[in-house]
């Protein structure tokens, strides 16, 4: 019987615990075996070494796609930002015929299954004569991220309450004076958030680009699932390894703008 | 309510104009495009043949492998959902119930993986689930099994992963029910009789159960429409719909049929959203109004 | 009709922090008792000890002599209202109030009986079938009300219950549930920090500050003539002053506040002495300035309706008073008007406080 009503018993812990061990145990298994000094995956007790790091410099093709994908993602989280910041503001602020079609619109790329995207992706651009090129990839990417923008946009909106905005009109402040003065300073950490989530989404789509990809435009999830699905050797674990901490490192920064817990729960 | 929102003046267009552009031109547009292509013919040598049949989905529909890859795939969406609420709704509680600053640690820990790749995840549960894999390799010394188990390219094998991957959703999902739950009820309803056990099943279950139908809902369909961890894990001996449609694509060659098999699955998915949305609009709009 | 004792009551969380500190209550059955004192008082730590919802570090809680010490809160038969009602969202109205009783076994037509009986009561009939969601604020509040009434407990504890409603609701409120309480002479303990609502309500009140009981007593007694100067000044408005005593003899003192002389009818005090009292604003009463005790001018006056609020400035100093609106003339602001008191409104502060 629990006499402390609401809070956890010894079963309860036991459970958390098993669970966070199910949750981080494919990510440290990574991590150990990228340090391994064998040629196959082991565990790295027996001898450790970087190998595996200097091995991803000398494959060419993986710091290409890491390249690429760095400046994809970050060309994707800008143009979604540029697109999903002045929608975000028609959607909180104004009531119209079609709004609700409009957020769900831009919404969508959530929903519609990723292999479906990329099929469709793939018919147009080959129609298009698009193929291989990264301008186009980068649209289509920023496409499928303008989604997590909006979401964080709206919420920073919604957080903050219209009366400041009636208080600095009423005040003399003209519409523009009070976007750039009143409600652009106190979205901009919800903003932020969103590129930095925007950028994370972009860097990690594998299932959409990989219809999509071709030699020049090869981003790091592909040429690593290209890699994994032919051999686990322990290079893709160094290379995961290397992803694993660009994202905590993002993460980290998330936490510092935004908070984690509104990124990942939708918090206000 | 309409007094807190500036009256529309064709502003409202302007500023959304550049995510229409880019929606319609990017998203609406290729879409239909597909949606045509599952209706042209395919020729082996010529290609792509110029005109409309319903070819494709007759094939389809007439091949016991496809209503086979779709059952599994369905399988395999709900067999993760229900892992990930059986797993998912009790963690949820259990993090519900820590103190704020073990939850903050926690939220990271758990939560944290959504941000990092699929095919990250996946990658190390393949060195997790292999033939000399670690679990084989602990279950074997510790002599629990005398010969390894065979989770590598088996439908167990892509749960557990699959399961990894989702269960954040799942969480997220609960824990958005348990933030509106009123923290006195279970202390209401302990004061008025209901042991432990009762007060779960009669006054905390149900007040969860729109957050777990919201999140199985995701669960669900992010699950069928995964790709690369079915492709990872469960190789060539676990065929999906999505596997097959890149296989169809990138293999075949056969892009109408892909097309087609891949508009059914974007129609089944917007089915069960849409259908469970209405089922749950309607089952809760009196009591959360 | 149960009598509840607590004995030696203390709760100290983990961090040391001591939330209850040794609390020793009786509440004699059919009493209504009132916790009175501000947010950190432990007043809501002790009604959930009470509850059951958390468990003391030391001291015994019991009705009619039974023990409850490892009694879960489900076996302690005591009907608990929460600030925020904690009605079930998911249950309607009737299936709420039927919640404790299906719990309790009860067979289905007794059960409808008093499902009805307890909405009666609280004059929800016809609600049955409504949602929380569709209920205003003071009906949800009649519904978590009608829930425990409906389990007849043994002992009702009331946990700020009326602090979610409007001002004028609450009034009506508190005669109502005091009334029903009268009626049905449950034992019960009320957890608040507005004194009104303690002082119509209760028997006696318990005042609390730094969890323990500072003062108890009937509602007149803890305003009047409180034991502690703590009571004193937290209940009610007062007139804090201070002055020397000049000289003592046939039985009074004289007492130098201000620039005026006060004569003081206690003797006992030593000459030269500092000391501090206090006069309550509706005790000082305004006269014509040849009988006056003192002479004021009138700095602010506020009406509030029912009373007219004054700040003077007198020969003592600085002064609040109330006078009651009876639709007489009153005095400007700027106005020179004699205020007068009985030597009895006159609470000497510290060890003595209680003596006059």
């Amino acid at each position: 019987m629990s006499r402390n009503i609401g809070r956890n018993g010894p079963l309860a812990w036991l459970f958390h615990g098993v669970f966070t061990a199910f949750i981080v145990a494919p990510l440290v298994v990574i991590v150990l075996v990228s340090f391994s000094d064998k040629g196959y995956i082991s565990m790295p007790f027996e001898g450790a070494s970087l190998r595996w790091y200097r091995a991803i410099l000398e494959a060419p093709e993986l710091v290409n796609a890491f390249w690429l994908s760095i400046g994809l993602g970050l060309g994707a989280a800008t143009v979604a930002t540029l697109v999903a910041v002045p929608a975000a503001l028609a959607i909180a602020r104004y009531r119209f015929i079609g709004r609700d079609g409009l957020t769900a619109l831009i919404l969508s790329p959530l929903m519609i299954p990723h292999v479906v995207l990329g099929v469709a992706f793939l018919r147009f651009f080959s129609l298009m004569g698009w193929t291989g090129s990264f301008v186009a990839l980068l649209l289509v990417h920023a496409l499928i991220v303008v989604p997590y923008s909006l979401r964080l946009t709206l919420a920073a909106l919604a957080g903050m309450n219209l009366e400041a905005e009636l208080a600095a009109r009423s005040l003399g402040a003209s519409r523009w004076t009070t976007f750039r003065r009143v409600l652009l300073p106190l979205i901009v950490p919800g903003v932020a958030g969103g590129w930095v989530l925007a950028f994370i989404q972009s860097f990690d789509e594998v299932t959409m680009t990989i219809f999509i990809a071709t030699p020049g435009t090869t981003t790091l999830p592909v040429a690593l699932y290209n890699r994994v699905s032919l051999m686990t050797d322990p290079v893709t674990t160094s290379v995961s390894t290397v992803m694993i901490v660009g994202t905590v490192v993002l993460m980290l920064i998330l936490d510092r703008v935004v908070g984690l817990d509104r990124v990942l729960l939708g918090k206000k | 309510m309409a007094d807190s929102f500036y009256r529309p003046n064709g502003a409202q267009w302007a500023l959304s104009s550049p995510a229409l552009a880019l929606f319609l031109g990017l998203l609406v547009v290729p879409l239909a495009l597909t949606a045509l292509l599952s209706f042209s013919a395919f020729h082996e040598i010529h290609g792509i043949q110029v005109g409309h049949t319903l070819g494709n989905y007759l094939d389809i529909l007439s091949d016991g492998y496809y209503y086979e890859l779709f059952l599994r795939t369905g399988a395999m969406a709900l067999g993760t959902t229900a892992i990930c609420v059986l797993l998912g709704v009790p963690e949820a509680i259990v993090l519900y119930r820590m103190r704020p600053m073990w939850q903050g640690v926690f939220f990271v820990v758990i939560l944290g993986p959504l941000l990092i790749s699929v095919v990250v995840r996946t990658l190390g549960w393949s060195i997790l689930l292999g033939r000399e894999g670690f679990i084989n390799t602990a279950l074997m010394s510790l002599g629990l099994v005398d010969r390894p188990l065979l989770l590598m390219f088996s439908m167990t094998g892509v749960l557990i992963a699959l399961t990894h991957v989702m269960i954040p959703f799942m969480i997220i999902a609960v824990w958005t029910s348990l933030q509106k739950l009123d923290g006195q009820v279970e202390h209401a309803a302990r004061s008025l009789g209901a042991g432990p056990l009762t007060t779960f099943r009669r006054v905390l279950l149900p007040q969860l159960l729109p957050g777990i139908l919201s999140g199985s809902i995701i669960v669900f369909t992010l699950s069928a429409s995964a790709f690369a961890t079915p492709a990872l894990i469960g190789g060539r001996k676990v065929k999906v719909v999505t596997t097959a449609i890149y296989d169809e694509f990138l293999t075949s060659l056969d892009w109408p049929l892909g097309a087609a098999v891949a508009v059914l699955l974007l129609l089944g998915i917007l089915l069960v959203v849409i259908g469970s949305n209405r089922f749950m609009e309607r089952k809760y709009r009196q009591v959360f109004a | 009709m149960s009598k509840l004792s607590i004995h030696g009551l203390v709760k100290t969380y983990a961090g040391g922090f001591q939330a209850v500190r040794g609390l020793d209550l009786e509440v004699e059955s059919g009493e209504f008792i009132s916790l009175l004192g501000s947010s950190g008082c432990g007043k809501t730590t002790t009604l959930q000890m009470v509850a059951g919802f958390v468990e003391p570090t030391a001291g015994t809680v019991r009705v009619d002599g039974r023990d409850l010490a490892g009694v879960a809160p489900e076996k302690r038969d005591m009907g608990v209202v929460f600030q925020s009602y904690a009605l079930f969202p998911h249950m309607t109205v009737a299936q709420n109030v039927a919640f404790g009783l299906q719990m309790r076994k009860i067979r289905r037509r007794e059960l409808d009986e008093r499902v009805a009986e307890a909405l009666s009561m609280v004059r929800l009939s016809g609600l049955e079938s409504r949602y929380p969601s569709e209920l205003s604020g003071g009906q949800r509040q009649r519904v978590a009300i009608a829930r425990v009434l409906a389990i007849r407990p043994r002992v009702l504890l009331l946990d700020e219950p009326m602090s979610n409603l409007d001002a004028k609701l609450r009034g009506e409120m508190h005669v109502e549930l005091r009334s029903l309480q009268r009626r049905l002479g449950i034992t019960t303990i009320l957890v608040t920090h507005d004194q009104v609502e303690a002082m119509t309500m209760s028997d006696r009140i318990a005042v609390m500050a730094k969890g323990g009981i500072a003062e108890l007593g009937t509602p007149q007694q803890i305003y009047d003539r409180p034991n502690s100067e703590f009571a004193f000044k937290f209940l009610g408005l007062t007139n804090e002053l201070s002055g020397q005593v000049l000289s003592v003899g046939n039985g009074t003192a004289s007492v130098r506040v201000g620039q005026a002389c006060l004569p003081w009818k206690d003797a006992g005090l030593p000459v030269g002495k500092d000391i501090r009292f206090f006069l309550r604003p509706e005790r000082i009463r305004l006269c014509p300035i040849e009988v006056a005790r003192c002479r004021a001018s009138v700095v602010t006056r506020l009406f509030l309706g029912g009373v007219w609020f004054y700040e003077v400035e007198s020969e003592l100093g600085s002064l609040r008073m109330t006078v009651l609106n009876a639709g007489l003339a009153q005095p400007q602001e700027g106005e020179v008007v004699g205020i007068t008191w009985n030597d009895d409104d006159l609470q000497l502060a510290g060890a003595e406080v209680g003596h006059g």
